[in-house]
């Protein structure tokens, strides 16, 4: 059978989700063309806003990436529009070339709704609906003490205001109704949440009536009716969205305030399907993502041929912000023979409210506490008669029948209908099937039965499944967190500490949930470093969450004694330098003096005691720390260039040392050594080194993320540049990149292999702008570290720590 | 030999951090935790050694700073896979001093 023609107008998450049942249930059945409007294929967009807070990244959230189109053949037609359908002919008209197609789907969403104000059109106003508007909004966040204003207190406004929050800026939300989130909420409850908000540093104004957004250029101002005027950088207008229907209407379909489909998702012309929230089904519009998904089904069934019907369900709403706990559900409002059960705890900030009509559950608010939500969700969705359990029904499940209160028995007690997911309709039934076909992990069920694949709000939930239905066969982790202290792995925790300011480690662990009271040797040092790399001035150095190397300065040896190792200048010496060194050497009864690979002089086998004292010594001489035992800057080799050899095209040393004179003290995520040779016969043997350049006649060639340790790695070419300066400032905002955005104990050339050359050379090489700043970034740091902390510790008055505290051979003596 | 010696003050040892007394046994290491617990125990990993006063502390433990044995403090016992044990020795803090017991005062540990 020839494939017939599928034309889907709309790449968000309901064609999404139809594309993938049709896929599965009929596979091969169609040649699928796909047209979208961001110029990108489809993303859990409900997940926009913990991208904006920063809790996740972009790339988490793609659920269809080009291979997905690729293996099913799709053709993939992004940031191009559709511009009219000729239902006649049978094509679909964009940039100026017909589709055709024998099945239409047209998935076009739903627009923002602006309101119609003076100055709606200034920039700096952003609707919140697409990944544009969220990289907009976190790069109005960037600039210190910008201001935002937020138009609309609903679940998006809301999450839009949260986000802005926790990226730094100072945020207002204006809303027009008595308390937020009225179509969720009762007053109570949203009096809480208004506390909850406010606790977090926004300001909120109800009863607020935009007047006009002012601005010349670019927004400055929200003017409303009742004259206050609130500064901002930034508007965000989250009022409501409208269903996108203009193709549908141009091409004579039947569209009311959407486009009206049939229980089978058909329009007014049976070969043209819509869903999501373009559509109106029996008058009513759709904005959350279950009935969309539901929609999704349905319109796969329909394009197999096969007899499906939509039904409308209940749906209940949780807010995406970290730190509120808030469920709602149903109908809410006061009338005539309703009933309410209201359980408050002021001092936890608990509210919960059930509505009954004729002892049944219609309507559920729980702000603070929410684990029993999807029990009364489900109570409600079955209309069970909760007249027996009514004395108890406010607490919850585990009360019911005088259980004891075990965390998991809230999970354990809900019958498989009840609804998990609610984003997906998936019930626990389904769930607990898919744990007995084998799934043993959240990734599996979510696999198996998309429970969790979208807001990822009941995430905890079907974990709690999993440990309740295999009990100790659940190995919870998912992916691999830094330890057993958090569930948080590197890169959350360094995004988390960037996104909610944390500058402290009791922060830290506070903040985000560490499970010990403070932490241990794995998660510690690493805390620390994330810690002073990014905030050098706020920072305090927590030398007891250092490993002994660097809290001592010096690396310990397998006997307990230490080496030193003095700084050489690009490996260049004096004279003077060399006889102090020898002096200390037998002062200390030094047992090896030993030539480095970096172009230095160890002295090995020196005991803690005399650290500070040959420390001294060598400072009298002018020689400093050189951090071979630090996650640091550890040396610069060079080879002589232009100075002695008749080979060399430029001055080798003296750029090397200009580097380790600028780079020194730095602390990295791990150790970072630099080489610099005077031509491409390449003395110094740059190219195995962090980063190591090659200077040639025309300049100087930048190689980053070579290896020779357990790895042995030719550098990458990071950049060409003729001045020497250039190569510096090039240098500069590398290792600045590589200290704010590896993880801990990652060597540079690890982190290019995740991050990619290219992504590293478009921050340091091609935008300027960027560059700049992050050499402003390493300078400012750089005031702080950039010192020697021998001669700190050598200090006569501290010099007593590092001895022993008592000696009791001599007490034992007397 | 019974009672306590007085070695020091309490602030003469970083929180989360330790110390060492050297005594006729070898070394001991004086630990004092997060919250102002002070233990003291035999200053050598029982795996190669390592000096346990320079390893990072984290709640009633220590990391040995050569190979990462993990050893609790109250009991002296490895943690998790690893096998070994390293003895302990009674410590207390009274008014801001640090008392150890005085049987480390002994030429020789007891056999």
């Amino acid at each position: 059978m020839m494939a017939l023609k599928l034309v889907v107008i709309g790449a968000g998450m309901a064609s999404g989700r139809m594309l993938e049942h049709l896929f599965e249930d009929t596979p091969g059945a169609y040649d699928v063309t796909l047209f979208g409007a961001e110029p990108r294929g489809n993303y859990n967009r409900i997940m926009l806003s913990p991208v904006l807070s920063g809790e996740k990244t972009w790339e988490e959230i793609v659920t269809h990436d080009a291979d997905w189109y690729a293996a099913h053949g799709v053709a993939c037609r992004f940031g191009e529009t559709v511009t009219a359908i000729d239902r006649a002919r049978k094509v679909v008209v964009s940039k100026g070339r017909e589709t055709p197609y024998d099945k239409l789907v047209i998935a076009t969403g739903s627009a923002p709704f602006m309101i119609p104000v003076a100055g709606r059109e200034l920039p700096g106003v952003l609707a919140y609906r697409d990944l544009d508007d969220t990289n907009a909004m976190i790069a109005a966040a960037a600039k210190p003490g910008a201001k935002a204003v937020v138009i609309g207190g609903g679940l998006l406004g809301l999450e839009a205001a949260a986000g802005l929050r926790l990226r730094g800026m100072e945020v207002t939300v204006l809303h027009l109704m008595g308390h937020l989130m009225e179509r969720q909420l009762d007053p109570a409850a949203g009096y809480l949440l208004q506390k909850d908000l406010e606790r977090r540093g926004i300001k909120v104004h109800c009863r607020a009536q935009t007047k006009a957004i002012l601005g010349h250029e670019r927004v400055e101002a929200v003017l409303l009716e009742d004259g206050t005027v609130y500064g901002a950088d930034l508007v965000v207008m989250a009022v409501g969205i409208r269903p996108e229907t203009r193709i549908a209407t141009d091409a004579h379909l039947e569209v009311e305030r959407g486009i009206t489909v049939s229980d089978q998702m058909e329009t007014s012309d049976p070969d043209i399907l819509a869903l999501g929230e373009c559509v109106e089904h029996q008058g009513q519009l759709f904005g959350l993502v279950a009935p969309l998904y539901d929609m999704a089904k349905v319109a796969a069934k329909t394009l197999a041929a096969e007899p499906a019907a939509f039904r409308p369900r209940q749906t209940s709403t949780k807010l995406k912000v970290t730190g509120v706990d808030l469920f709602s559900a149903g109908d809410f409002a006061e009338g005539e023979g309703r009933e309410e059960i209201v359980f408050r705890d002021p001092t936890r900030g608990v509210y919960k409210r059930l509505v009954l009509c004729e002892d049944r559950i219609i309507g559920a608010v729980l702000y603070g506490e929410t684990t029993d939500g999807n029990w009364f969700f489900g109570l409600m969705q079955e209309g069970a008669d909760i007249s027996a359990m009514r004395e108890t029904l406010i607490f919850g499940p585990a009360y019911q029948g005088g259980a004891p209160a075990d965390p998991m028995a809230a999970v354990a007690a809900l019958p498989p209908e009840a609804e998990i997911c609610g984003c997906n309709g998936i019930c626990k039934g389904k769930i607990t099937e898919a744990i007995a076909g084998g799934c043993t992990t959240l990734e599996a069920v979510r696999a198996k039965t998309k429970a969790s694949s979208s807001c990822g709000t009941c995430s905890g939930l079907v974990e709690q499944i999993l440990a309740v239905t295999l009990g100790g066969d659940y190995a919870a982790p998912t992916v691999k967190p830094v330890c057993a202290c958090t569930d948080l792995t590197h890169e959350d925790l360094r995004r988390l500490i960037r996104a909610k300011a944390l500058k402290s480690m009791p922060a830290v662990m506070q903040e985000l949930g560490w499970k010990t009271s403070c932490g241990c040797h794995v998660c510690r040092p690493a805390l620390n470093y994330y810690l002073l790399a990014d905030w050098p001035l706020e920072y305090q150095d927590d030398r007891q969450s250092r490993f002994v190397n660097e809290r001592n300065h010096a690396n310990i040896q397998k006997d307990g004694t230490y080496s030193v190792v003095p700084r050489m200048w690009g490996g260049v010496t004096t004279p003077a330098e060399l006889r102090a060194i020898a002096d200390a050497a037998e002062k200390f009864a030094v047992p090896m003096v030993k030539v480095t690979g970096g172009q230095r002089i160890d002295l090995l086998g020196v005991r803690k005691e005399d650290l500070p004292a040959i420390w001294a010594d060598l400072n009298q001489a002018g020689l400093v720390s050189g951090h071979a035992y630090s996650k640091g800057l550890r040396t610069v080799k060079t080879c002589v260039g232009t100075d002695f050899c008749r080979f060399g095209t430029q001055d080798s040393t003296g750029l090397g040392i200009r580097l380790e004179k600028l780079l020194w003290g730095s602390w990295t995520p791990h150790k970072v050594k630099l080489g610099v040779s005077g031509c491409p016969r390449n003395c110094a043997e740059a190219t195995c080194k962090d980063v190591g350049i090659v200077c040639v006649d025309s300049g100087f060639e930048i190689g980053v993320a070579g290896a020779a340790g357990m790895e042995v790695k030719a550098t990458e070419l990071l950049a060409k540049v003729s001045t020497e300066d250039e190569a510096v400032e090039i240098v500069t905002a590398f290792i600045q990149l590589y200290r704010e955005s590896a993880r801990y104990l990652d060597r540079p050339y690890k982190w290019v292999a995740k991050v990619g050359l290219d992504w590293v050379k478009a921050q340091v090489v091609e935008d300027p702008q960027s560059r700049r700043a992050l050499q402003e970034r390493f300078d400012i740091s750089q005031t702080v570290y950039r010192k020697d902390p021998w001669a700190e510790h050598a200090r006569a008055e501290t010099r007593a720590r590092w001895a022993p505290l008592a000696d009791l051979t001599l007490e034992a003596a007397e | 030999m019974t009672g306590w010696i007085d070695i020091g003050a309490l602030d003469d040892i970083p929180r989360r951090g330790a110390r060492v007394v050297k005594a006729a046994r070898g070394c001991v290491a004086l630990f004092r935790t997060q919250d102002d617990r002070v233990f003291a125990l035999d200053d050598r990993c029982p795996h190669k050694g390592g000096p346990l006063s320079e390893g990072i502390v984290h709640g009633a433990r220590v990391t040995c700073p050569l190979h990462n044995l993990v050893l609790d403090l109250e009991t002296g016992l490895a943690e998790g896979l690893d096998e070994g044990r390293v003895a302990t020795h009674p410590a207390r803090v009274e008014g801001g001093r640090i008392l150890v017991d005085a049987g480390l005062l002994a030429k020789r540990p007891a056999a």
